[in-house]
């Protein structure tokens, strides 16, 4: 494999100069962390206003069988909110004519008309902001499991050379934080905001009704509202941005040390760290303090505001009722509709970062979605029931890169059932030609076919079943040891289970477990040592019972005595079927049928290990020859 | 021999780290309650005392302010209004306005001049934790995860910032708005007050239930994520495993079930939380109701005035947030008390690894086990035992063993990562436990086989073990190492590695740990099998180097082969957990058969006994030829 080492001219370009300008001995919070790449955190970069439509899209169809759903929605809310209106009006019906009623007439009927009235109003309202909130609660939490399932269905089906490049990290992040900030507003804003917006307008039409005049002076103040609104989302906006790069810094600082303490206390680490955090704790609470003040200047201004406009409505309309143009009805139902007026706005603006977070993860989300698999499954497929394992790569040419070919053309033919080894230097192509049939990529042009059939031809299924590669990247999932081995079989019983173990001398160290093969690989997974975990990787593959294997440096990680284990194992396991082994010792090479020397992505020496190793100057002969010399 | 090396006792510590003496919470008090570890945490508070202060007196303030407005409205439209006042009018009118600025005013104050207060406790307990956490032993991090340490420094420290800026006054202050105002609403006219005190109660109620079963729904949501992540975890670093044997479906169902459930949660939050938001709305609307039926009838009869009317339904109204957020704001108490707990629960961890305070004045690098035994301190039996070992200043001592031999654990014990159970390591004829432990791991440098790299320069990575390396002096490294590669980054030494910045292939990482090793010139180094990921054409050049190297320190090398063991003079055999042999690779070779299991790849039981017996050609040229290469 190329050496994982990427480089990013743009960014070396910007990035590189500003640091070297800078004096190396200045150790401020980011010249000790060294200069990186800076990734493009958005794989399509085609312009704004394209992502934005991108995620329009997302949406659009995210929401699509729920439109019904929505329209019911909309003229529930609408209900609900101009219930929630009503009793300011009512009050004011009460007082300017329940009370004279009373007084003028002994009538009791107008005011007990606006108590039942306003008894109605509240029931509608009861009724309409429950349906609202569960209805809209259910449709947001449907789409995010939609977005959930489908992301991760994504992120699956797309190919492992994409999931190069996007590294883990990004990946679980779309699928966790990302969409966690959209189930955040889903849970906390949506429907609060709907009903805050509704209520405004509403509010603001009925003042103005009621009383046009003192209407528009409390309107003139909406204007300023909105200014200070503005004022505060563009600021936050930046600010929690800061806030969340320092919680990030911090954040990675715990992480590392805490995982690399033993590095950290064997190389007294400690104080240089305590130095370090305390710096990027100090930048996290300058941050935090930052963005604690824009809250305490904008919510104080929201309050100024709706407090000064009641003044003005106490004056302005005090004045009013004192020369008879208006009751005092009216002006009490101004003074509780401008409490109802002024009190969303702190809901808007809490809502405006759980907004602002919830579309740039989306556009994220809607950026990933938008990929598409290079390595999809074919829409006929070919039937393969019953693989023998013949392979051939038919003028196979590969690249990572554009002009750099690791494949030049490579053409080669294992019959099925035979033992092959590669060899090589790092860099000649061992792994790619691994990778490549395991289809985890495909050629660049030729064939790599099995059976005769081209891989991209097969359905998944029957190309997963016939070709198994074990790495060493020897992943424990969740569960117990037997369910890790049973990965390679879902359907496989204890028994075979256990007999899997056992071909490949996991059964010794599994059986000293207390639990044995119930043993949780999670709690237990501090412990299982590299060796461990190879062995029961070793287990899953011989239980997928594969027609080719592929083993990419596959024992590497083990010690001398399970290596040994394993190649007798091996011996058995690879009698009946077709395999590929790239190992660095030659002792487990020797146990091929076959062994080609690749280097350039060609193929320098093919032929049996005796006859390699007989070769008079021959690069396999000289390889054998220092391995027996480092064996002494 | 020299005599021995002389003693010294370390100076009072000059670190810049605080002091460890300053008391980073208050004492536990005898009697243990709930509230007990956040009372202990008023510590943090001094340093920023007059700030809460002044939130907690602007807060009053603000109450006071608050109610003034709906009682100005009163006296606007029994007064002025009523009497047709202008000029009264205008003075109380002004007046209500200056009361509103006036509360904007003070409502600025307490939320400017508390954000900083409230952050800086927040930074100091953090960065306390931080201190602490880094001082305790590796027993300590092998039973906590990184990510439980992390919720307890991100999730808890917010919970309880938010606590102390918001939640600690807020209950007090809002107590006291409600009984100040139902103290003014029961004067102004009682049987209307009384009214209003008995729809208190369902709303307190309510949102005391609540609360509790939105704060339990929430936990339940977040474990549920969590679960969620790890399976998105799982599928995402498992992912080429998956690929590989085509289980995305059987992954899919985990996943697909996480995610169901974590939807009926969600979904239960929403029925609550609708049940909740609109009985809150819905209850202060009924009471105004009866306020208002009542009242007019009051006022109609004289009992009451229009203008006592209106400032009775705005205090009404003003009650339904303090009272509301009462259940939130206990919710949040409680839960600031389990934060509490668990911050205290680390920051009260006594560190069981206690430092020394001796200094050698002149090392050597004699290393002597004795006796050494160690068990992990949940297990019922030991990893080692009965460990005897004397390792000569300048000689190298090559450590072999099976899986699971407890060789890494052996190599833990020089640098004191972890503490002997049994008998002790003595450096220079000194117990190790009573060298300061920096001094000590100035002394010891270990290359870990799972090197870690940290997020930061690939110079600062390099220079962990001593910051003040020169450049020739890590060019050094660099060369003994083969790390060469490290210059062909974009940015040479500058560029940042590790998790957030380039990722290099094992190899890689590992050169870097032997580098780091070797830079911090130790008097003993360790091999903690450093070299097993590299190719064999690196690998002979980087023991070539090492040689020269090994050549003047005392060197432990735990090795899986053969070319690896040829760096030492001597090696141990380690097996089930003590050293069942010791000798040269020849002798070792000769004499033990475990050694030669272990060594040789070859080795077939039935043919090495044959030719045990019979002396055969093989074995002999391959024995001759052993002597060549040594």
């Amino acid at each position: 494999m190329s050496a994982p080492v990427q480089q990013d001219p743009r960014g070396a370009a910007r990035t590189g100069r500003a640091s070297r300008s800078e004096p190396r001995d200045a150790v401020d919070v980011e010249a000790w962390r060294g200069v990186r790449a800076e990734g493009a955190e958005d794989i399509d970069q085609t312009g704004s206003v394209f992502l934005r439509h991108r995620s329009w899209a997302l949406l659009r169809d995210l929401v699509r069988p729920h439109h019904r759903a929505l329209w019911i929605l909309l003229v529930v809310v609408v209900l609900a909110n101009g219930a929630r209106l009503a009793p300011p009006y009512l009050v004011q019906q009460g007082i300017d004519v329940g009370i004279p009623a009373l007084v003028d007439d002994d009538a009791v009927g107008p005011l007990v008309t606006t108590m039942a009235l306003m008894l109605g109003a509240v029931l509608v309202q009861a009724a309409g902001n429950m349906a609202f909130i569960r209805g809209s609660g259910r449709v947001g939490q449907q789409v995010l499991l939609e977005i959930r399932r489908r992301t991760y269905r994504h992120f699956q089906k797309l190919d492992v050379a994409f999931h190069d490049r996007y590294t883990s990290g990004r990946a679980v992040s779309r699928l966790t934080s990302d969409v966690d900030a959209i189930a955040e507003m889903v849970q906390s804003g949506f429907s609060g905001l709907t009903t805050a917006v509704l209520t405004m307008v509403g509010v603001g039409v009925l003042m103005l009704t009621l009383d046009w005049q003192l209407g528009l002076v409390c309107l003139a103040s909406f204007p300023v509202l909105m200014l200070l609104v503005r004022w505060f989302s563009r600021r936050t906006a930046v600010t929690y941005r800061s806030v969340r790069e320092a919680s990030a810094a911090v954040i990675v600082q715990i992480v590392e040390t805490m995982t690399g303490i033993r590095a950290v206390q064997a190389y007294r680490r400690e104080d240089r760290n305590n130095d370090i955090f305390a710096r990027l704790a100090d930048r996290y609470r300058e941050a935090n303090v930052t963005a604690f003040r824009l809250v305490a200047i904008f919510m104080p201004g929201v309050k100024l505001v709706g407090n000064i406009t009641i003044g003005v409505v106490l004056l302005y309309g005090g004045w009013r009722v004192l020369h008879g143009e208006m009751t005092v009805g009216v002006l009490t139902a101004f003074l509780l509709y401008l409490r109802l007026f002024f009190e969303p706005m702190q809901e808007i603006s809490q809502f405006y970062n759980t907004f602002q977070s919830a579309t740039s993860a989306l556009e994220k989300l809607s950026g990933v979605l938008e990929e598409k698999p290079k390595v999809a499954p074919p829409q006929r497929p070919t039937p393969l029931p019953k693989a023998s394992g013949h392979i051939r790569f038919d003028r196979v040419e590969f690249g990572y890169v554009a002009d750099r070919p690791v494949l030049p053309g490579l053409d080669l033919d294992i019959p099925a059932g035979q033992t092959v080894a590669l060899v090589g230097t790092t860099g000649a192509g061992k792994t790619t030609i691994a990778k490549l049939m395991a289809r985890f990529y495909d050629p660049t042009s030729g064939t790599v076919s099995l059976d005769g059939v081209p891989l991209p031809e097969l359905s998944d299924d029957e190309l997963r079943r016939a070709v198994v590669m074990v790495t060493q990247e020897n992943f424990m999932f969740d569960g117990t040891v037997a369910d890790n081995i049973r990965f390679g079989r879902p359907d496989a019983t204890d028994e075979e289970v256990r007999a899997a173990a056992q071909a490949v001398g996991a059964d010794t160290f599994i059986d000293t477990f207390p639990d044995g093969y119930d043993t949780d690989v999670a709690k237990r997974g501090g412990r299982l040592s590299a060796g461990q975990r190879q062995l029961i990787a070793f287990a899953r593959a011989f239980l997928a019972d594969p027609a080719v294997l592929i083993l990419d440096e596959a024992t590497s990680s083990l010690d001398i005595p399970s290596e040994r284990l394993v190649q007798q194992a091996l011996q058995t396991i690879l009698a009946s079927r077709t395999a590929v082994i790239i190992a660095h010792r030659l002792s487990t090479v020797e146990i091929a049928d076959r062994v080609l020397v690749l280097e350039h992505g060609q193929v320098l020496e093919d032929g049996s290990p005796a006859e390699l190793t007989s070769t008079q100057g021959g690069r396999y002969a000289a390889l054998h020859e220092a391995w027996i010399e480092s064996l002494a | 021999m020299p005599a021995a090396s002389t003693v010294i006792a370390s100076p009072p510590p000059t670190s810049s780290a605080p002091d460890p003496q300053r008391p980073l919470i208050a004492p536990a008090p005898a009697r243990k309650r709930d509230t007990t570890s956040l009372w202990r945490l008023r510590t943090y508070l001094y340093p920023y005392g007059a700030r809460y202060l002044i939130m907690a007196v602007a807060s009053v303030v603000g109450i006071g302010f608050s109610l003034l407005i709906p009682l100005l409205t009163q006296q606007v439209i029994d007064g002025p209004i009523s009497r047709s006042d202008q000029r009264g009018l205008l003075v109380l009118g002004v007046f209500a306005v200056g009361v509103g600025i006036a509360e904007a005013v003070v409502l600025f104050l307490r939320r400017w001049i508390v954000s900083r207060a409230n952050n800086g406790s927040e930074r100091l307990i953090r960065t306390d934790l931080y201190t602490k956490l880094q001082s305790l032993p590796m027993s300590f991090h092998g039973r906590w995860q990184s990510g439980q340490l992390l919720s307890r420094m991100m999730t808890d420290l917010s919970i309880i910032r938010r606590f102390l800026g918001f939640g600690m006054i807020f209950l007090v202050v809002n107590v006291l708005q409600i009984t100040v105002v139902l103290v003014l609403l029961l004067n102004l006219y009682w049987p209307l007050g009384l009214v209003v005190l008995a729809s208190i109660v369902p709303v307190a109620w309510l949102c005391l239930t609540n609360e509790k079963k939105l704060t339990r729904l929430s936990r339940k949501i977040q474990d549920e994520q969590g679960d969620v992540a790890s399976s998105v975890e799982e599928g995402i670093h498992g992912l080429r495993v998956i690929k590989s044997f085509g289980r995305f479906a059987h992954l899919y169902q985990g996943f697909a079930a996480r995610t169901g459930v974590l939807y009926e949660t969600s979904m239960d939050r929403v029925r609550v939380l609708s049940r909740f938001i609109t009985f809150l709305e819905v209850i202060p609307t009924c009471t105004m109701i009866l306020v208002l039926g009542f009242g007019a009838m009051a006022t109609a009869n004289g009992q009451l005035t229009l203008g006592t009317l209106v400032a009775f339904i705005q205090l009404l109204l003003s009650l339904i947030w303090p009272v509301a957020a009462l259940g939130f704001l206990l919710a949040m108490t409680q839960e600031a008390m389990t934060a509490a707990d668990r911050i205290a629960e680390v920051l009260d961890t006594e560190n069981v690894l206690v430092d020394g305070h001796g200094e050698i004045d002149q090392p050597r690098g004699h290393l002597r086990f004795e006796g050494v035994g160690f068990r992990f301190g949940d297990a019922d039996t030991d990893t080692l035992h009965g460990i005897d070992l004397d390792i000569a200043p300048g000689e190298t001592l090559a450590v072999v063993g099976g899986t699971g031999s407890g060789k890494t654990t052996l190599t833990a014990l020089v640098p004191r990562l972890v503490d002997v159970t049994a008998g002790r390591i003595t450096l220079d004829g000194v117990d190790i436990r009573d060298l300061r432990l920096r001094h000590l791991r100035t002394l010891v440098a270990t290359a870990f086989e799972d090197p870690t790299l940290f997020s930061m320069s690939a110079r600062e990575n390099l220079t962990l073990g001593r910051a003040d390396a020169t450049d020739a002096e890590i060019e050094e490294a660099i060369e003994v190492a083969q790390a060469h590669f490290v210059h062909d980054l974009p940015w040479g030494l500058d560029t940042r590695i590790g998790e957030q910045g380039m990722s290099l292939s094992g190899g890689q990482r590992q050169r870097l740990a032997l580098a780091r090793a070797v830079l911090v010139r130790p008097r003993v180094l360790v091999l903690d099998d450093t070299l097993s990921a590299l190719d064999i054409h690196t690998e002979a050049l980087v023991e070539e180097a090492l040689k020269r190297v090994l050549h003047d320190v005392t060197g432990i090398v735990v090795a899986h082969r053969a070319s690896t063991v040829m760096l030492a003079d001597r090696v141990a055999v380690l097996s089930g957990g003590t050293v069942v042999a010791t000798g040269t690779h020849t002798e070792l070779l000769r004499t033990s058969r475990e050694y030669r299991e272990l060594m040789s790849a070859e080795f077939d039981l039935e043919a090495e006994s044959d030719e045990l017996r019979d002396h055969g050609p093989g074995g002999a040229d391959r024995r001759a030829r052993a002597e060549v290469a040594r």
